[in-house]
């Protein structure tokens, strides 16, 4: 693994310094997700077309460290929307990138926005 | 700040930390671990899992990024060698110094090795730290011959240990018997047999003189003169507490080891504690992971200020983790100095002893033994735990109650069900009903209960049953949160109010956005209703990542291909094709268990191109991925075989062709004998058919796997037609009834009135649904498409494999080594 996880930080919105374009909107699947490189980070970003919201977080799950998040699948528990881990179904909150199991640690999210049909995720580096 | 150092970062001292930053304010501490070791703290008690699944990372207690977040600062590979207690310094063997307002010994106990001559040998080992295991795996590569001296709970699980890395494995012991500090003389013998029918030879009253050998190993001499040949020793005699560091700077250590500590953990510096295996409490130490979580409780609660919780002596019952034996010791177990009453039961044909002590007045158990069935183990260990009254009759405690009621005891609420992480039994009932948890799991997640040992997994599950029961709730049948049906009825709506996609189904039956329990199930019940392109319209979204790619998902992330080879026959030709695409992307190529190749470690962007040709040269999807038809295996039949009643070759490519990318509960699995020599296995598959003199016999709801089960007799003496009409409606009533994620012996097993009432729907026709049934699956027959097919002569689709959106380079973190000269992936997380 060239990555270590220790790289994917949390962004918070206020701490926003480079809005990175990822992608047109159409590069991202209705109610799926797809990867992006951005200096070395691998970010997960998913398009939950059916609650009409944005997510991006880490791409490595943190159980066995996978670069496979993105293609992880969304859903909902409760009113938390989550992603769930291909490999061994372990779900995360894409809200705040809380472990659901209660097993493991937590992903690191970054905020998305959208403009002119482009993603653009957000980046404190 | 206060400045705590803690040192050894072992399974207490990280429980310590974790503990003390649950539940200390955010400012309230600093804190520093050094660790001896290179790794951060791991789990000790599984470490005989190594030997299976060789990652460090999944025996961490945590990952080092949690130690970050946390604010905790790890210092992994660097040995304290002085503390300086007049000005309250520690000293790293790098020279590190740094000052502590309160320093925490979690340094545990290493190995007791023996003075024996010759240990210094090549060859001989001890068995404490991922060091040692990864030195044993290298040592054992090139021996064939080992032993283990010491015959207590850790010697023989690393006998185990020695068996998977395929020694002739011997177990040395000085003692007349097996686990002498926890097991009798009887329960002794029965634990023999059990070992040796592991394949592990035992000797007792063994007291091993020499090791002798040029350099290295190469036998035991003992003091009967008796030799054994080994080339491998595993030492297991024992520990011994680390206590070195106290010593020198003159703290109170036992005279046989380990650092004095009183009630609260204190040593004889207030402002020194000793925690975990280095700790001598009231003459003690505990070897044992439970208590020393509970020492570093008591030192927690303490360090913020309050001084009620003190240490009391700690229960040792025990049980023994290898796979197949079941042994377990609890409360007192040999009652050496103790009057009372034993019962004990033996069956020496099934290998099982059981013992309890009962106490003079026969109001209490005192504790026990159990080998071979220990599934009472917990029940027991409570009943002795708790001092609660005995039934009339005790021995219905280990023989299970003859006739009538059965023994049932209620447990106390302070009953502590999960030692690791001292979960009482009120916790878990308040869990629930404090969160209205339906699912073990929340509740596992929530209390901690079973999430150390795993031991008390069982009791847990009971008490959560109990509980549910008690507050009047019936787990019904349902799929998830968002759907309050069963498998069977949202496959009734889907067909009546005809939905074709999953938003709809969810909007107008369900609730909430879906997950990862009901949106492949939908995606199984739409496709074996609609039989429509699983990637269309969306629809990728509900479909697991095997089903979402068209191909399985393997360690690292890349997938694996299966061309359909039906009947697996195969043209050279085609083989060739074969080999020039797994040449050129080289793939890992291997031949499947149902006769077909699989070709393994294509990156995602690889895989529209490699199908391509393969199409080209005239194969199709396998559905290696799918909850579907994979194979159907035959012998080489009539047609080559002597024997060969029919051609089963062409019987089989039949039915493959017939029932494929029919998607089902679960995968289907079948064969075609040519004679009932069976060479095609066909008995152990979901439907399996056999030539018989003048037709098939058609056997169904066999399965190999995990729970292996015969195939039952369907339909004897039938041709080809009606041995197909019998398929049909086999698998389409199936389909139609199982449960989530049932294979169709576990259907089978399930369904009322068995085998009898399976035959009568699909031979006799009783529920009269027969025609809709076949006519059902002639759609699906009629319908089918190869779905690769369609992905390859379609830009569209073919544009989702990628990794990345945003550059065409792939998964630059994807990595592969060799083994035999073929590729393999690295380990994961390595
Ligand atoms: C194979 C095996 C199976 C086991 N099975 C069970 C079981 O089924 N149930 C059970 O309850 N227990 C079991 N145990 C025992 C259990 O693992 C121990 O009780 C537990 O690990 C003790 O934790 P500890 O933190 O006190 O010590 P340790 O886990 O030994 O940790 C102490 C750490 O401190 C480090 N250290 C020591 N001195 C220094 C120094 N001067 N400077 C820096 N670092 C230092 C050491 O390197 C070590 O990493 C098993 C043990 C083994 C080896
Ligand atoms: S099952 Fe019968 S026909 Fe088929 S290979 Fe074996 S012996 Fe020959
Ligand atoms: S790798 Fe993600 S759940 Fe195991």
């Amino acid at each position: 693994m060239t990555q270590e996880i220790a790289e994917y930080k949390t962004v918070k919105a206020e701490d926003v310094t480079t809005w990175y374009k990822a992608a047109s909107m159409e590069a991202f699947p209705d109610n799926g997700g797809a990867a992006i490189e951005y200096k070395g980070l691998q970010i997960a970003i998913f398009n939950f077309s059916r609650r009409k919201e944005w997510y991006a977080s880490q791409n490595l799950c943190p159980h066995k460290k996978q670069m496979i998040l993105s293609r992880g699948m969304l859903g909902s528990e409760g009113e938390e929307p989550k992603v769930a881990c291909p490999f061994h179904k372990k779900t995360f909150s894409l809200k705040t990138g809380n472990n659901l199991n209660g097993d493991e640690c937590d992903l690191a999210t970054y905020p998305v926005k959208i403009q002119d049909g482009y993603v653009y995720v957000g980046f404190s580096h | 700040m206060e400045k705590i150092i803690v040192i050894g970062n072992g399974m207490v001292g990280y429980k310590f930390c974790e503990k003390l930053r649950a539940k200390a304010g955010k400012n309230q501490f600093e804190i520093t671990v050094f660790g001896e070791e290179p790794h951060p703290a791991y789990d000790r008690v599984h470490l005989s899992e190594y030997f299976t699944n060789p990652s460090v990372a999944s025996l961490e207690m945590a990952p080092r990024s949690w130690y970050e977040e946390n604010d905790i600062n790890l210092i992994s590979g660097e040995m304290i060698i002085a503390i300086d207690r007049a000005n309250k310094t520690i000293t790293s063997h790098k020279g590190t110094t740094l000052s502590y307002d309160k320093l925490i010994l979690a340094t545990g106990s290493s190995a007791f090795v023996p003075p024996i001559k010759g240990v210094e040998k090549q060859g001989v080992f001890v068995y404490r730290t991922i060091e040692d295991l990864d030195a044993i795996i290298e040592y054992s590569k090139k021996t064939k011959k080992a032993a283990v001296l010491g015959g207590g709970l850790l010697g023989l699980e690393a006998a185990k240990a020695m068996i998977d890395l395929k020694q002739e494995t011997h177990v040395v012991e000085f003692a007349p018997r097996l686990m002498p500090r926890q097991l009798d003389n009887a329960g002794s013998d029965a634990l023999l047999s059990k070992m040796e029918e592991l394949g592990i030879r035992l000797h007792l009253n063994k007291n091993t003189r020499n090791i002798s050998g040029d350099g290295k190993i190469t036998a035991m001499e003992f003091a009967d003169d008796s030799i054994l040949d080994v080339e491998m020793l595993v030492i297991s005699a024992g520990i011994k507490p680390r206590d070195e560091l106290a010593t020198a700077c003159g703290l109170a250590v036992g005279q046989r080891g380990g650092i004095v500590v009183n009630d609260l953990l204190q040593t004889d510096d207030t402002d020194i504690y000793a925690i975990g295996e280095c700790a001598l409490h009231k003459n003690f130490i505990y070897g044992l992971v439970a208590p020393g979580y509970e020492m570093a409780d008591v030192v927690v609660n303490q360090l913020i200020g309050s001084n009620d919780k003190t240490f009391k002596s700690y229960d040792m019952s025990t049980k023994l983790k290898l796979i197949g034996v079941d042994v377990a010791s609890f409360g007192n177990a040999l009652c050496e100095n103790e009057t009372h009453k034993p019962i004990v039961f033996e069956d020496n044909y099934k290998g099982i002893y059981k013992r309890i002590n009962i106490s003079e007045d026969g109001k209490r158990l005192l504790g026990g033994i159990l080998v071979g069935e220990a599934e009472a183990y917990n029940m027991l260990l409570q009943i002795t735990l708790n001092g609660m009254a005995l039934p009339p009759n005790p021995e219905d405690l280990i023989l299970g109650s003859r006739g009538g009621e059965e023994t049932k005891m209620e447990l106390p609420d302070s009953a502590q069900i999960c030692s690791c992480e001292n979960v009482t039994k009120g916790d878990i009932c308040q869990a629930i009903v404090d969160n209205g948890f339906e699912d073990v799991a929340q509740v596992k997640a929530c209390t901690k209960a079973g999430t150390g040992c795993g031991a008390c997994n069982p009791i847990v599950k009971d008490i959560f049953n109990e509980q549910l029961a008690k507050m009047g709730k019936v787990v019904k049948n349902v799929i998830c949160e968002h759907f309050d049906y069963s498998r069977q009825e949202l496959l009734d709506i889907i067909k009546i109010k005809k939905v074709k996609d999953f938003d709809q189904l969810l909007d107008e039956h369900g609730k909430g956005d879906g997950c990862e329990t009901c949106r492949p199930l939908a995606a199984s019940l739409l496709a074996s209703t609609w039989n429509e392109m699983i990637l269309e319209k969306g629809k990728d979204a509900i479909q697991d990542t095997n089903d979402k790619y068209l191909a399985n998902i393997q360690k690292g992330g890349s997938y694996s291909v299966v061309p359909r080879i039906p009947g697996g026959e195969i043209t050279p030709d085609k083989l060739i094709v074969i080999g020039e695409v797994a040449k050129e992307y080289d793939l890992y190529t291997k031949i499947t268990g149902g006769q077909r190749i699989d070709l393994f470690g294509a990156q995602i962007h690889q895989l529209p191109d490699i199908w391509e040709k393969l199409i080209n040269a005239g194969f199709e999807s396998g559905h290696a991925y799918g909850k579907s038809l994979r194979t159907v295996k035959s012998c080489v039949g009539s047609t080559w075989c002597r024997y060969g009643l029919h051609d089963s070759v062409s019987f089989s490519i039949e039915v493959e062709e017939r029932y494929r990318g029919l998607r089902s509960p679960h995968k289907l699995k079948s064969a075609v004998s040519g004679c009932r020599r069976e060479c095609a296995e066909a008995q152990s598959k979901d439907f399996g058919i056999i030539a018989t003199e003048i037709g098939w016999n058609l056997y169904v709801c066999g399965n190999g796997g995990s729970n292996p089960q015969h195939a039952v007799l369907l339909a004897g003496d039938v041709d080809s037609a009606t041995c197909l009409k019998y398929i049909d409606r086999f698998l389409m009533f199936y389909i139609k009834t199982a449960e989530p994620l049932n294979r169709t012996a576990t259907w089978l097993n399930k369904l009322d009135g068995g085998i009898d009432y399976l035959i009568d729907v699909v031979v006799n026709d009783s529920l009269g649904i027969a025609a809709d049934l076949e006519r059902e699956m002639q759609f699906m027959v009629d319908t089918y498409k190869c779905e690769w097919k369609e992905v390859v002569n379609n830009p569209e689709l073919r544009k989702k494999f990628t990794h990345f959106v945003n550059t065409e380079i792939p998964d630059p973190t994807m990595k592969f080594e060799d083994m035999r000269g073929q590729k393999k992936p690295v380990e994961w997380g390595a």
